[in-house]
């Protein structure tokens, strides 16, 4: 259970974090709190966008995602199932990788790094450690 | 089973103040005012206008000059800019047959024309006033809608190669606000009224705003001027 409740924090502030940087890029708030100067370069790059979909936005939806499934899994009929656990496991699994290849591209490509970028990465990452340590937990239903 | 409900009743009370902080951050970001903004109608200083005449590119000798006046949230004014003026000055101004002058014109409807208009003059310090302003042209869809176009406009002065420190203390300064309303001035004695208004050598325009308007314009007052 605490790793489910872990992961729905977790969600809420990555859609905390990545509703900020979509405002922002929006034009909807002023500058970013960034002390580098990192985040802006990162923000208007030509990468700043997927498919014409602005990242930020990606991860509004993504952690959206993320927080309504953990949210599902504390229910009491699902709170002892173990498919929540791997549907967050499979969710947060596809955006380590997305996060993987966006600090790829900030290190190498872009030449620029945005802390709120990282601390995006650092909340992806242990939602995904969440979930793979609740999906190894012995299952209460075979208990019972 | 109590233990667990308390847990749960425990988890729900953080889960509702991380909400709440959140979205108080959020809704005080959207709501706060923007940090920078060019004050309208101020009073005039002679040092605003001191050794300014416009923004302008072309050869001193060119025989024909237009000025323009007009408003960087004008959508007309950013047609013209994006899809005209790459024409005329290939033709007309690279050629040394046309100098063109750049004067501001801020109309009241528009909320970011005068922060715009700021932008670029304090481009124009660091020798980037045309760079500044075709991205700022070019950009109008992006920032006309926006709530706060600051960081937009500080953006192109980055990709523009701003030193972004100079740029930043420039626009908190508002130390051209004076020049923006000089030039408003000036185009409002001069009888404009609408963006964008050109004056052929000192006359107002009234033909069509499109490049072989223009080039045929500039090419009859080259004959007339040579007669």
């Amino acid at each position: 259970m605490i790793y489910r409740m872990s992961a729905v924090l977790l969600s809420l502030t990555g859609l905390f974090v990545s509703a900020y940087l979509y405002l922002y890029k929006i034009g909807k708030i002023g500058s970013l709190a960034c002390g580098t100067g990192g985040c802006e370069t990162v923000q208007w790059s030509p990468w700043s966008r997927v498919a014409g979909i602005e990242v930020a936005l990606i991860g509004v939806l993504g952690y959206a995602g993320l927080l309504a499934v953990s949210l599902a899994s504390l229910q009491p009929g699902l709170v002892n199932r173990r498919w929540p656990a791997a549907l967050l496991l499979v969710l947060a699994g596809v955006g380590v990788l997305f996060t993987v290849y966006l600090t790829y591209l900030e290190l190498f490509v872009i030449h620029a790094i945005c802390r709120w970028c990282v601390a995006s990465g650092v909340i992806i990452l242990g939602i995904f450690l969440a979930a793979l340590l609740d999906r190894r937990r012995p299952s209460q239903i075979e208990k019972a | 089973m109590a233990a667990t409900q308390a847990g749960m009743k425990r988890f729900y009370t953080l889960f509702a103040v991380l909400a709440v902080v959140g979205l108080g951050v959020l809704g005080y970001l959207l709501t706060r005012p923007a940090t920078v903004s060019i004050p309208a109608n101020v009073t005039v200083q002679p040092s605003d206008t001191s050794g300014f005449a416009g923004y302008v590119k072309g050869a001193a000798t060119a025989p024909i000059e237009i000025t323009e006046y007009a408003d960087y949230q004008c959508p007309f004014c950013q047609t013209f800019a994006t899809l005209q003026m790459p024409t005329i000055e290939e033709r007309l101004i690279k050629t040394g047959r046309l100098r063109w002058r750049y004067r501001d014109f801020p109309l009241q409807q528009h909320p970011f024309a005068r922060l715009a208009a700021h932008s670029a003059a304090c481009a124009d310090e660091q020798g980037k006033y045309w760079e500044q302003h075709d991205r700022i042209y070019q950009g109008q869809p992006e920032w006309a809608g926006a709530r706060n176009a600051a960081p937009l406009f500080r953006r192109y002065a980055q990709a523009a190669g701003l030193d972004l420190s100079r740029y930043d203390a420039c626009m908190e300064s508002g130390k051209y606000a004076g020049r923006i309303q000089a030039d408003l001035n000036s185009g409002v004695q001069l009888g404009v009224s609408s963006t964008p208004t050109l004056l052929v050598n000192g006359r107002l325009y009234r033909g069509r705003f499109d490049s072989d308007a223009i080039t045929r314009l500039v090419d009859s007052l080259a004959r007339q001027a040579t007669r």
